[in-house]
């Protein structure tokens, strides 16, 4: 795959490779002084040498030399499990490598933990959030930071930070009140804070809406600009092609290349992270809509914990041969309303959610499989399997309600373990031995088989949550083409999914979430990315007169 | 170097079948080390413990005799713990299913009833202790009160209202004064399964629990439905299964067993009600359970190492001369060890060796 990389640069060749180069200027990085840009290739601010990370028999990384330039983006693309966060980590002092070094300004650096990372410039925004809910921004960045600062200072300081960056954020708000966007915000401001040479940033779009994830490009290329390097990791393509300057794809925790992105197409460096061609995703021909076979007819619900969602008069229909797909920011009411049409939770009206023409809103999760139903919901472990159960009983997880699994009590254990094999068969589901644990499976396999296992039974409706995520491509690729098939055979389909190149791909039509309120849905062609991204950010075109109407109001 | 537990990819089976062996032995090394700190000879000391009772037909009968109720109790118990229910109080619940029944053998004391007085005390024993779990059940499913404290405080109510029915409305009038009830009818009481032995009918009762509790788990969707509770409660949700009606199931259960070894305890090696029925049986189960891996044909071995423990204990006191006490020493270490021993099967430790350099400036 090497020879797809047109201009692999390896830098270890280049000006710096001793590690015995003295301290030049790049210590005075700082706002007002900002470095030139990277016309010339200064010394690597950080260098990975031979980086290797072993867990048991596992090698999360193999050796892995990464070098990062101030005033420089650089990707570090993978699929999940390639390596990318145990990479990470290891640069940020969270995980010891088993072997291996890291230099930083050429001086060899054993980082024995976040605080000496960060002493050092190293800053780092994760995916998963570290904030309190019930404290305010403020708070919570002074959490974060030393405790020599006085709270008003800092206070302060965040909000002038915030200001120079354009990411306006109010020390004072509590954060359970903010979106996700905003509340990568802060983790990104408090980064900022401290005035770090290396931001890392892993996967910050995934939770972001497209016009939020615009303003956090534009204020990435500004701290490009003042000669910060940048560190992003992410598995989206496009945007690695847009914003960096440098990739380092990881394939099976080993280093495959280093090369320009903006040299590569799309699918010369897909090839390279997942190492074979990927199938394009044919629509079946000649799909035609029935009957509304799933209808949620003003469907409201309290949270069941106080930083729930509380869902408002959702309606909707979902006809058979019909993928419908709900997009939105996680933490919008989708796992509420996930939980409210599986029957895990019961709506207040019989009538409120109807499966096949039979009025299903009091009815279980059982009774609801048993009129046709089925539901692959958004955590694999511990959710939709149980992890350190067999994949025949967890075969009996959602087979028992009808598929003859059980008679008179006992259970058919053949019966399970031909559903199992069936679903390896038509899914190509990769495991050690005919029926291991589920936690042994990979997320890919254990998402094909979940997926499988549902789609076997042949449902008349099917309720997916997040049906590829964290899921390699192939295997995303077989679960997205299952989907249509199952469409196509008269199934109406309801996809719950963030991942909009997901939606854009297999649903007919796409509403959107926002603070428990569901959007009329568009039509795939209507629902360009810009129209998904406003709602999604909670526009309306009632809301949006609306404040034409206040301001004209308060202008009055 | 550095100790480092490691997560393993999926459970050892080998490390499943072994802990316990493993358990036992550790526990006689450390039991052994306790003798020769009371400056007994180890060596005998642990034979007077362990093989004597082994060579001794009296003994053997003896041992089952123990086994009986510890391994009853030990099955309801299993099927709590695995689907993470703690239900600590079977000591309580064994007491009250011997209280229940035994007010049907006062009752008919001295009468000519028939032969339907013993039966039903054994249906008034399961009863009495399962409607008694539901006390913690019911405060854990409405008011999420902690079943272990509960269960756990319900022993000692147990345990003081019968000293009361023994000593005051139920005591024998012709019993000298004695807190006992009068000797119960041959018709109340649980017959012997040789002549002249203290092995009785209920041993036979203990081996069906055991029989029935192993295809319930293995083969049923209950006990699908009780394993994945315990293994995952979100997927139990998902799966449609009712974790509220599960806890009373459990409890219902495990108290019902524990009632009914009460009630077969009283009619049958005892024979009347008193104060000192139970050695702490409803406790040592607790052990008998994970020793046996929570597994029923694993809980009949290891209630008989139990009860091979209380037999050797008093062998040890009459001939060694050391504390009857030493035996619930011996059980608390044993399941120490049990426990300990059980981290390895999801676990492995390894030895890793760390190289951290001084961070220079």
């Amino acid at each position: 795959m090497e020879d797809d990389c047109g201009i692999t640069h390896e830098p270890s060749n280049g000006l710096c490779c001793s590690g015995r180069c003295a301290d030049n200027s790049m210590n005075d990085i700082s706002l007002e002084s900002p470095a030139p840009g990277a016309a010339t290739k200064a010394e690597p601010l950080l260098r990975a040498i031979g980086i290797t990370k072993q867990y048991g028999t596992f090698l999360a990384n193999d050796e892995i030399n990464l070098d990062l330039y101030p005033a420089e983006i650089h990707a570090l693309l993978g699929e999940n499990g390639a390596g990318k966060s145990t990479l990470v980590k290891v640069m940020y002092g969270l995980i010891q490598p088993t072997a291996g070094e890291l230099q930083w300004l050429g001086q060899k650096t054993v980082l024995a933990g976040p605080s000496e990372a960060r002493a050092l410039g190293i800053g780092m925004v994760f995916q998963h959030f570290s904030l309190f809910e019930n404290l305010t921004v403020g708070e919570n960045v002074a959490l974060g930071l030393a405790p020599k600062e006085s709270f008003a200072a800092i206070s302060a300081r965040l909000e002038e930070t915030a200001r120079v960056y354009g990411l306006p954020l109010d020390p004072k708000r509590q954060v359970w009140r903010l979106s996700v966007g905003e509340r990568q915000r802060i983790e990104i401001v408090r980064a900022l804070m401290q005035n770090p040479k290396l931001l890392i940033l892993d996967e910050p779009t995934a939770v972001l809406t497209p016009q939020e994830a615009d303003l956090l490009f534009f204020v990435l290329g500004r701290l490009k600009s003042e000669g910060r390097a940048i560190l992003y990791i992410s598995h989206k393509l496009d945007e690695v092609k847009r914003l960096c300057d440098t990739a380092t794809i990881l394939r099976g925790g080993k280093k495959v290349a280093t090369c320009n992105p903006k040299q590569e197409s799309a699918a010369s460096l897909a090839r390279m992270m997942v190492g074979a061609d990927i199938g394009e995703v044919k629509a079946a021909s000649g799909r035609t809509t029935t009957v509304p076979r799933l209808v949620i007819h003003r469907l409201s619900l309290d949270p069941d914990d106080p930083h729930g969602t509380h869902l408002q008069e959702i309606s909707l229909e979902v006809r058979g041969g019909e993928i419908v797909g709900i997009a939105g920011v996680a933490g919008n009411g989708q796992d509420e309303l996930f939980s409210a049409l599986s029957g895990e939770r019961l709506a207040s009206g019989e009538g409120a959610v109807v499966i096949n023409g039979l009025a299903a809103g009091l009815l279980g999760v059982t009774e609801r499989r048993r009129m046709g139903a089925a539901f692959v919901p958004e955590e694999r472990l511990g959710h939709g399997t149980a992890p350190r159960m067999k994949l025949s009983e967890n075969a009996l997880l959602t087979g028992h309600a009808a598929s003859g699994m059980v008679k008179h009590g006992f259970i058919n254990k053949p019966a399970t373990l031909a559903a199992v094999d069936r679903t390896t068969k038509s899914f190509d589901v990769r495991k050690a031995k005919r029926d291991p644990e589920a936690a042994s499976l990979s997320g890919g396999n254990l998402q094909k088989f979940i997926v499988g296992r549902e789609i076997l039974r042949e449902p008349g409706v099917l309720i997916v949550s997040q049906p590829t995520w964290g899921v390699d491509a192939g295997a995303a690729a077989t679960i997205r083409q299952a989907l249509i098939d199952l469409a196509g055979r008269g199934t109406a389909v309801l996809v719950v999914s963030q991942d909009l190149d997901e939606l854009a791909e297999i649903a007919d039509r796409i509403a959107v979430m926002f603070h428990g309120k569901l959007s009329e849905p568009l039509s795939a062609a209507e629902a360009t990315r810009e129209k998904l991204g406003l709602l999604m950010g909670g526009a309306s075109a009632n809301q949006s007169t609306a404040k034409t109407e206040a301001s004209d109001a308060a202008g009055a | 170097m550095q100790l480092v537990l490691e997560k393993r990819a999926e459970r050892s089976t080998a490390i499943a079948i072994a802990s316990p062996l493993i358990a036992v032995a550790l526990t006689l090394v450390t039991v052994g080390i306790l003798f020769a700190i009371m400056g007994k000879n180890p060596i005998t000391a642990l034979y007077v413990y362990f093989i004597e009772p082994l060579t001794d037909p009296f003994s053997l009968a003896e041992i089952a005799v123990k086994a009986t109720p510890l391994v009853m109790i030990a099955v309801g118990l299993s099927l709590c713990y695995i689907a993470n229910i703690w239900n600590i109080g079977a000591e309580g619940q064994f007491l009250v299913g011997a209280i229940a029944g035994s007010w049907l053998a006062v009752r008919t004391n001295g009468t000519d009833a028939g032969a339907w007085v013993l039966p039903v005390m054994l249906i008034l024993g399961a009863l009495g202790g399962a409607l008694y779990a539901m006390i913690p059940a019911l405060c854990k499913i409405r008011f999420g009160a902690s079943e272990i404290l509960t269960s756990l405080m319900l022993v000692y109510v147990a345990y003081y209202g019968m000293d009361y029915l023994v000593r005051g409305p139920w005591r024998d009038p012709h019993g000298l004064n004695f807190p006992t009830t009068a000797p119960f009818d041959p018709a109340a009481t649980v017959p012997a399964l040789i002549d002249g032995s203290r092995l009785h009918a209920g041993t036979l009762v203990a081996l069906v629990v055991v029989m029935i509790a192993a295809v319930m788990l293995g083969r049923t969707i209950m006990g699908f439905e009780i394993k994945l509770i315990g293994a995952a409660p979100r997927a139990a949700r998902f799966s449609g299964f009712n974790s509220d009606q599960l806890v009373l199931l459990t409890f219902a259960v495990s108290g019902g067993l524990a009632g009914l070894a009460g009630i077969i305890e009283v009619a049958g090696p005892i024979g009347y009600l008193q104060p000192d029925i139970s050695p702490g049986y409803g406790f040592t189960a607790i052990i008998v359970a994970f020793l046996g891996r929570l597994n029923p044909v694993g809980i009949l071995i290891a209630g008989l190492f139990l009860a091979l423990t209380f037999i050797g204990g008093e062998n040890a006191e009459i001939a060694m001369k050391v504390p009857q006490d030493l035996t619930k020493v011996f059980q608390g270490i044993l399941l120490f060890y049990v426990l300990a021993c059980d981290s390895m099967i999801v676990y492995r430790i390894r030895l890793v060796s760390t190289f951290r350099n001084p961070v220079h400036a």
